[in-house]
């Protein structure tokens, strides 16, 4: 088509970095679970049917056996640090995407190394070296094409894959449009029975544009093997480079990071007066003792200043907190950003009717601050969503994930009527996971609920697992729900108790399989 | 040189100017209550700088209905650790979700560092008032409040008979706000919904609050937010004459969306 000339990458790829940063084994089903969703699994989970994005209670239903590990963005990093320094021998300037996620450009190397059949054969070993240390061999691959997506392709295909150069067309095309990674878009384009790259690849690009806006083109761009953006031409300007020296030198990873976030956002300001914004920043930490690390962060969307101090915060907490062999030997004293390819912001328009005001911007600083203290994940902001349980109707997403300062509409569902929902007053406390209890009748029996939703025995007593047995002086229901009967992963029957005990407290408990819970406390 | 000679200047624009007025007195620097709550506070509103502790059975609804008549207004609310929050019942006190937001539970040396970074940024801050705090802590957060003039609100959900647990931390308190229970209606025996709480708040301070005030209060009431369960106690300060709004209507629609039985319900207990 034409005549752009397209890096030729190679990418480390390693799909289940999550759950083999947090311990788990591969022939063990284990699972990464971030905000109730599945965000990563093991091969053996994989096995047992358990997908990325299921709720955590869908994964535990196909997968009982299901090791269920926390999402931590930092520790992923830290432990990724290793793999990052194996491939530090090969070439200084390795780009990472995001933990389990490293490319760099072959043309250096390749020729040092005798070919990329030889130096992908070469680093795979090196990397092999680094995961089979931690117990799971095999956990990476390596692939070699023209242009940092086939190349990622191709190193999700098997252990070393090299497409031959000008083959990346050739080899995407019989890939389907799934893994163009937009789930909008492939919708759209299966429907038009667009199956593959291939097919997709072969409309006209100004078709393309006319039909899927600039997404599209991106899209489009990625499926002839091309990069996501033209090459840039000329270097971004030196000016916009930040600095801050750090005195006296920085030795805790929060202490530099809080410094990170400053610098982050002096850079986004720098970024935001010239109209830019930052597709990949390479960011250098020094110490005291002339130590240096340097790694080029790269991200498909723009990085926001948030994202941009997280991964100064992932960088640092792994060259600080890891292994002795690659700690420095002190404090860093010195922290450099330098954007490194820039792309014309697109912006956001705001409302001309004051869509954010001062309240709100205040707000958002002083959560991005708590941000930098805590991790971005720490603060989190609700969502209304339908449902039935107190616990279902308003969800927790996290502050990251939206725009604070804008309208944000609500979940699904929310109008819709949820016959046997929980009357109001809704439980002032939820716990988010419903402590077992034993609710027990006068005979000390423990209380069933047939499946007509009738109950064996009226409630006299509530025994927690942890802590003081109650008296129940009244008690209503039960409401049985039947959620999601047409799905036989998700569907889920419980029935619902409200009860009023001695001391005065008023709790709502649950029946789900025979064991009882308490959902709420109304306090 | 804006002549408004013979020209009626609307209340609106009057409200306008006062708004816009140089010279604020203190009592002027607070963020609005819902009425219910107004009789327990000196000058019916929560005084900006303030730190209001809210403790007993049933300090969390109390803290959710203290918050909302300011996140109506406007203002952030910002509710830190307390991971088991009802969410769907902090709407439901009339808390603006949009304007909510809540942050992870700190490592316990880090409560401090946390809540003054929010400190200035939000108007409202609720914490968990077991959480650790040193008591040099404490003061410092004290005087950056009074400083940057947000609202803290440490919880002390439970029943506070135990003397170490409120000593947990060394939250700041400029008033103390002590909530007990006295009974739920509209639960029967196999029968009916919970419907209202009868709660005594009493508020206990130092400065212009140390006269201890008290009120009685419908928490949550039959429709949600905190309402005053009138003429209930004759030498309390008065308050106002409005209808307790437990009443059937929006009670009765709910129950009968749930599908359960509705439960002919005693109107009026208090005068027993």
């Amino acid at each position: 088509m034409s005549a752009e000339a397209v890096v030729r990458t190679l990418v480390v790829a390693c799909p289940d970095w999550s759950v083999l940063a947090a311990g788990g084994r591969p022939e063990v089903p284990a699972a990464v679970i971030r905000a109730n969703r599945v965000e990563a699994t093991s091969p053996a989970a994989r096995r047992d049917g358990v997908e990325a994005g299921q709720r955590r209670r869908e994964a535990q239903g196909r997968c009982p056996g299901l090791v269920v590990l926390d999402a931590d963005p930092a520790r992923d990093a830290r432990a990724f640090e290793a793999v990052a320094a194996a491939l530090e021998r090969f070439t200084p300037r390795i780009e990472l995407s995001r933990p389990g996620l490293a490319a760099f450009p072959t043309r250096g190397p390749s020729r040092y190394f005798g070919g990329d059949e030889a130096l992908a054969r070469s680093v795979a070993a090196a990397v092999d070296e680094v995961v089979a240390g931690l117990g799971w061999p095999g956990a990476a691959g390596v692939g070699v094409a023209d242009g940092a997506f086939a190349a990622h392709l191709a190193a999700l295909a098997g252990p070393v894959t090299v497409v031959a150069p000008g083959g990346s067309p050739a080899h995407l095309a019989p890939l389907p449009v799934a893994v163009l990674g937009r789930p909008d878009l492939v919708d759209v384009l299966v429907r038009l029975g667009l199956r593959t790259l291939g097919a997709f690849a072969a409309l006209d690009p100004a078709d393309v544009v006319a039909r899927f806006g600039a997404d599209g083109r991106v899209a489009h761009r990625l499926a002839r093997g091309l990069d996501e953006r033209p090459p840039a031409t000329a270097p971004p300007p030196r000016h916009l480079e930040v600095t801050a020296e750090l005195d006296p030198p920085a030795e805790r990873v929060d202490v530099a990071a809080f410094v990170a976030k400053g610098l982050a956002d002096e850079l986004h300001a720098r970024l935001d007066r010239d109209g830019l914004a930052c597709t990949r920043v390479c960011v250098l930490a020094e110490t005291e003792h002339g130590e240096r690390i340097e790694r080029v962060w790269r991200h498909e969307g723009a990085l926001g200043a948030g994202a941009l101090a997280d991964r100064v915060r992932w960088q640092l907490d792994g060259w600080l907190n890891g292994p002795v062999a690659v700690r420095p030997t002190s404090g860093v004293t010195r922290l450099v950003l330098t954007p490194d390819e820039v792309v014309a912001a697109t912006g956001r328009q705001l409302g001309f009717w004051g869509g954010e005001s001062a309240a709100d911007e205040r707000a958002a600083r002083a959560l991005a601050r708590v941000q930098g203290l805590l991790g971005a994940d720490a603060v989190s902001v609700p969502e209304l969503r339908g449902g039935r349980g107190p616990g279902e109707r308003v969800a927790r997403v996290p502050a990251a994930a939206v725009d604070l300062a804008s309208e944000r509409a609500p979940g699904p569902g929310v109008d819709a009527p949820w016959p046997g929902r929980v009357p109001v007053p809704t439980p002032a406390l939820v716990p988010p996971e419903p402590p077992p209890a034993r609710v027990l009748d006068a005979a000390g029996e423990v209380v069933v609920v047939s499946g007509r939703g009738h109950l064996s025995r009226p409630p006299v007593r509530l025994e927690p697992a942890a802590g003081a047995p109650a008296e129940v002086v009244a008690w209503a229901g039960p409401w049985p729900v039947d959620e999601r009967w047409w799905d036989p992963q998700g569907r889920r029957r419980r029935a619902r108790l409200q009860l009023e005990l001695a001391d005065g407290r008023a709790v709502l408990v649950h029946v789900e399989g025979g064991r009882w819970a308490i959902e709420g406390v109304y306090d | 040189m804006f002549d408004t000679g013979g020209v009626v200047v609307p209340a609106e624009l009057r409200q306008v100017a006062d708004r816009a007025r140089p010279v604020t007195l203190a009592r002027e620097r607070t963020l609005p209550l819902i009425e219910p709550l107004r009789p327990l506070l000196p000058d019916a509103a929560l005084a900006r700088g303030s730190a209001v502790a809210v403790r007993g059975a049933g300090a969390t609804s109390l803290a959710l209905n203290l918050a909302a008549g300011a996140s109506l207004a406007g203002s952030w609310t910002v509710v830190v650790g307390l991971p088991d929050l009802g969410l769907a019942a902090a709407a439901e006190a009339g808390i603006d979700l949009r304007r909510l937001a809540l942050v992870d539970a700190p490592e316990p040396g880090r409560w401090a560092a946390v809540v003054a970074a929010l400190v200035g940024g939000v108007d409202l801050i609720v914490v968990d008032g077991r959480a650790p705090l040193t008591p040099t802590e404490g003061r410092r957060l004290g005087s950056r409040l009074r400083e940057r003039g947000s609202v803290l609100v440490p919880v002390t959900p439970g029943a506070t008979t135990d003397r170490t647990a409120r000593r947990a931390g060394a939250w700041p308190a400029d008033v103390t706000l002590s909530v007990r229970a006295a009974g739920w209606e509209g639960l029967g025996d196999g029968h009916g919904h919970l419907r209202r709480r009868r709660v005594e708040v009493e508020a206990e301070g130092r400065g212009r609050a140390a006269r201890p005030r008290r009120a009685a209060l419908w928490l949550p009431s039959a429709a949600g937010p905190a309402a005053a369960l009138d003429a209930f106690d004759p030498s309390g300060p008065s308050v106002a004459p409005g209808r307790d709004d437990g009443g059937v209507g929006p009670a009765a629609v709910l129950t009968a969306a749930g599908g359960s039985t509705v439960v002919p319900f005693a109107r009026d207990r208090r005068g027993r």
